[in-house]
């Protein structure tokens, strides 16, 4: 070896990342440019995709409004979850950062853990749940005296929204969770020792400080429920279609491989850049304090 | 009459007895240091003083009235957190504002309270900058503006200096005394630092395993520590056991081969302890031979090997030459810089 | 000592019954005795439990996942610990966008990943066949494995690694006796995390599952989709207690807060 130590440094890391690398991009890189080129091909019942480049896929999807309608169904799902998580989660995951060590160790268990239980056993328990109009949550709401008639969960964007809430629940508490474990464990007594009663010390001293995690884990949720597959397709079943379930029909039911591809790739770009967007605006909103 | 006052304050966690028949009078005005390792109890009687915890026992007395009685967050104290605790989220002058804007006090005369804050600590200019933008000193700096903005009828500090370098502290503890003594604010400070407790107080509180030691000024603790554990924790000290014998006329107090008068009172085997910059080489005295010899610029430090066991004495470096290593030497002593107290 | 009000903790006490009570009540129809969709109230039962055995599907659908989870976490490990060790280790240029390309399988929505390794793999003669899904799972399980190994290598001591190459050590030595066995801790549960991640994928599997591979979620996802009835609860029962278990080796092994923290970055 005439090398020396620095040029062996120099291509020391390359040598180990070179595998990980080629995999990636002969892997991933590749098959996502060729379902982008795709998304241009056209496509006949009769005579399969044909490899030519045309704007046939791009034009219906804007055009038709079954698209339009579509996508909002998507994203208005995908808000009305990531709202539900933060309004339920951000005071939950307080609550939780309040316990006492071991009460804490084990609702942190009992709430994380269902983030590694299969999407699909968690949904059909949900499934269960709202069961036609005379399931168990109608029935306990109207035992309750809550509501009158059942309410119809199957099969609508309610059910949709509550068992997608119920399966992004975990990132939004942890998103929080993390961001609490950053506070100094004194701020509230320090806040209490100027006068600050409850209230205020949540509305000027927790919540400020928590922004930054509910919003990380809204993006999260967010994204994570704008292509959310196995819960919209078995509460939404075939009528009720998100992008995912879309491009899932087109692929496998359809055979319009084009037609989904474009839709894949319309879905992958809006969460590309909403994602990056917001991060960006809180990393600007949030630079001047916690950096 | 005493201005805060503690009487046999005890807190129990569970089974555990962490601060036990603590009681103090402070006087209006005085700067009294909570003085121990850390565990012995110091950090929780401020926080019971604080009222962030609530004693088990006794009673906390300011200016007469019950203060365990009242919310801690009407009790009008400040407050300096080891951490700082600043609201990371405002600005300086937004988090001295904070306590004002909890008293409702008109924003005129805030914003005019704030600015004369900020000053006092040194920090004029520095009204819109975010705490993590700011040094730690300043960040201190900030804390103690918010805790002395609110005209605090007691200034708690708990290990306010500790997350500061050794050059950085010293510079606030003379800037912490001066502002203390102009405003004249009644203040406990919590410290495992026994300089930064000398420096300071008035008086010091020695703690130890949640019981006070001793309360004195800070010259009476180390010079004449009521127990050993005060005499090891202020500062090197030496301890030999000693004997009085009242059967010799007059009484005499006897260590090896060093004696004096006896002091009125205790007799049989006692502990004495001299600091060892006070003790000197002479003719007669305790023998002794030199182990270590070793040069600390403005002064010398000797190991020795003594009758009574290992000493340590400090000799300034005054020029004179100094015994060396293996000498055989004689260790003596004022018996006024000497204290006396009974075998534990 | 909890400082929560009883405002509070009402509030915790619905929250957490809501959390739980989907999974609870797929467990709980999995022991009925009766042949519908019910509560078991007169007496449990084990008779779905024995059926699945007469549903070759599921047994077989249970095999795939196993094995394609066990070997696309084994071999994203093969890739993912050294390119760990040169993340951590080294400051080059590209190292960044190195280490976002490596975690970028999360952020891609998996439908969008199930479309184009369908596409990709189709156009390569490889559609439907086992080797397809394994290389599929290991770009997915990827970030997984990678984080945890990261973590390990951000945490170790490199002066072990000097005194080691100062008494004699080196390469493939050095490696084997003192830097994996100090990151194995990290690597092992990286393997755990990554085999659960696999293990649950139906989003992108859906799309590469052909009869003969379908794993055990997109068997039961399709069983799903034709009818509801008590086997595919004592299925996800079944499914259920295979992830608790492995969620308490981890927790024994690594703790269950910092592989979570792990997870709940995925949109960064």
């Amino acid at each position: 070896m005439s090398a020396s130590a620095e040029e062996r440094n120099a291509r020391t890391p390359w040598a180990l990342t070179a595998p990980a690398l080629m995999l990636f991009v002969g892997v991933l890189l590749i098959p996502l440019a060729m379902t982008v080129m795709l998304s241009f091909h056209d496509w006949g019942q009769y005579k399969g995709i044909e490899p030519v480049f045309i704007l046939k896929n791009w034009h219906e999807i804007v055009t038709d409004p079954y698209y339009a309608e579509m996508f909002g169904r998507t994203f208005r799902i995908a808000i009305l979850t990531t709202l539900l998580t933060a309004v339920l989660g951000a005071p939950e995951a307080y609550i939780l950062n309040r316990m006492g060590g071991r009460w804490k160790s084990v609702f942190l268990l009992v709430i994380l853990g269902p983030l590694l239980i299969s999407v699909v056993a968690r949904t059909l328990g949900w499934a269960l749940l709202f069961g036609g109009n005379n399931g168990l949550v109608n029935k306990l709401l109207m035992s309750a005296g809550l509501i009158r008639a059942p309410i119809p969960f199957m099969f609508t964007e309610t059910g949709m929204v509550i068992a997608l809430a119920h399966v992004m629940m975990p990132f939004m508490v942890l998103s929080v969770w993390a961001a609490l474990q950053r506070l100094d464990p004194q701020i509230e007594n320090a806040a209490m020792s100027l006068g600050a009663g409850p209230v205020t010390i949540i509305r000027r001293i927790i919540m400020p400080q928590i922004m930054p995690g509910v919003l990380s884990g809204a993006i999260i949720v967010f994204s994570l429920s704008a292509s959310a597959f196995a819960t919209p397709a078995i509460i939404g079943g075939r009528r009720l279609k998100v992008a995912a379930t879309l491009a899932y029909d087109e692929f496998l039911n359809t055979l319009d491989w084009p037609l989904g591809a474009a839709v894949a790739t319309l879905l992958l770009a809006a969460l590309v850049l909403i994602v990056v967007g917001s991060n960006a605006l809180i990393e600007r909103r949030y630079a001047e304090v916690f950096r | 009459m005493a201005y805060l006052e503690l009487e046999g304050v005890a807190k129990q966690f569970g089974a555990q007895t962490v601060v036990d028949d603590f009681s103090l009078a402070v006087g209006k005005g005085e700067f009294i240091s909570f003085l121990g390792p850390s565990g012995c109890g110091k950090t929780t009687t401020l926080q019971m003083i604080a009222g962030f915890l609530d004693p088990t026992r006794g009673a906390i007395r300011l200016e007469g009235k019950d203060l365990t009685a009242i919310h801690p967050a009407k009790r009008g104290l400040g407050i300096v957190f080891q951490s700082y605790a600043l609201f990371p989220h405002m600005t300086a002058a937004e988090n001295v504002a904070f306590g004002l804007e909890m008293r409702n006090v008109p924003r005129g005369e805030r914003t005019e309270r704030v600015r004369a804050a900020l000053a006092m600590v040194g920090l004029a200019g520095y009204e819109e900058r975010h705490p993590r933008r700011m040094s730690g000193g300043q960040q201190q700096r900030v804390a103690l503006a918010r805790a002395l903005v609110i005209k605090p009828s007691v200034l708690l500090l708990d290990e306010p200096l500790s997350n500061l370098d050794a050059k950085l502290r010293e510079e606030m503890q003379i800037e912490l005394r001066q502002i203390q003594r102009t405003i004249g604010t009644t203040t406990v400070l919590v410290t495992h630092d026994q300089n930064e407790a000398m420096s300071l107080s008035d008086r010091i509180v020695v703690m130890s395993q949640g019981r006070i030691e001793q309360i004195g000024t800070p010259q009476e603790t180390y010079e004449k520590p009521a127990s050993a554990f005060v005499s090891q924790f202020l500062g090197k000290t030496n301890d030999f056991a000693a004997t009085i014998d009242r059967t010799s006329a007059p009484a005499r107090l006897i260590a090896g081969s060093w004696s004096a008068p006896a002091p009125a009172g205790r007799s049989g085997p006692v502990t004495i302890s001299i600091r060892p910059e006070r003790i000197d080489f002479g003719d007669a005295g305790l023998s002794a031979k030199i182990v270590t010899r070793i040069f600390q610029g403005n002064h010398w430090l000797f190991q020795c090997d003594s009758e009574c066991g290992p000493a340590t004495v400090i000799r300034q470096n005054d020029g004179r030459s100094q015994p060396v290593e293996g000498e055989a030497i004689h260790l003596t002593w004022r018996p006024e810089d000497m204290g006396v107290r009974g075998v534990a | 000592m909890s400082r929560n009000g009883p405002l509070a903790l009402i509030f915790h006490t619905i929250f957490v019954i809501v959390m739980v009570a989907p999974i609870l009540v797929v467990c709980l129809v999995a022991f009925t005795p009766e042949g519908f969709l019910s509560l078991p109230t007169n007496g449990f039962s084990l008779r779905w439990f024995r059926a699945i055995a007469n549903y070759p599907e599921f047994v077989h659908a249970f095999w795939v996942s196993l094995g394609l989870g066990a070997l696309s976490s084994f071999v994203a490990l093969l890739f993912a610990v050294p390119a760990a060790l040169a993340i951590a280790r080294y400051r080059f240029r590209g190292r960044d966008a190195l280490a976002a390309l490596f975690l970028s399988p999360l952020m891609i929505p998996h439908v969008v990943l199930g479309i184009a390794f369908l596409r990709f793999f189709t156009s390569a003669g490889l559609g439907g066949s086992f080797a397809a899904l394994i290389i599929a799972h290991v770009i997915i399980v990827f970030p997984f494995a990678l984080r945890l190994t990261l973590a390990a290598a951000t945490g170790m001591d490199l002066s072990v690694e000097m005194a080691a190459v100062s008494l004699g050590a080196g390469g493939w030595t050095l490696f084997r006796r003192v830097t994996l066995p100090l990151i194995l801790p990290g690597v092992i549960s990286g393997w755990a995390l990554a085999f659960i991640q696999s293990f649950d994928d139906l989003t992108m599997t859906v799309f590469l599952a052909a009869p003969g591979t379908e794993t055990l979620p997109v068997r039961m996802f399709l069983y799903i989709q034709d009818n509801i009835d008590p086997l595919v609860t004592s299925v996800s029962a079944c499914v259920i207690a295979i992830t608790m278990t492995a969620l308490i080796l981890l927790d024994r092994f690594y703790g269950l807060d910092r592989v979570l923290a792990g997870k709940g970055d995925t949109g960064r």
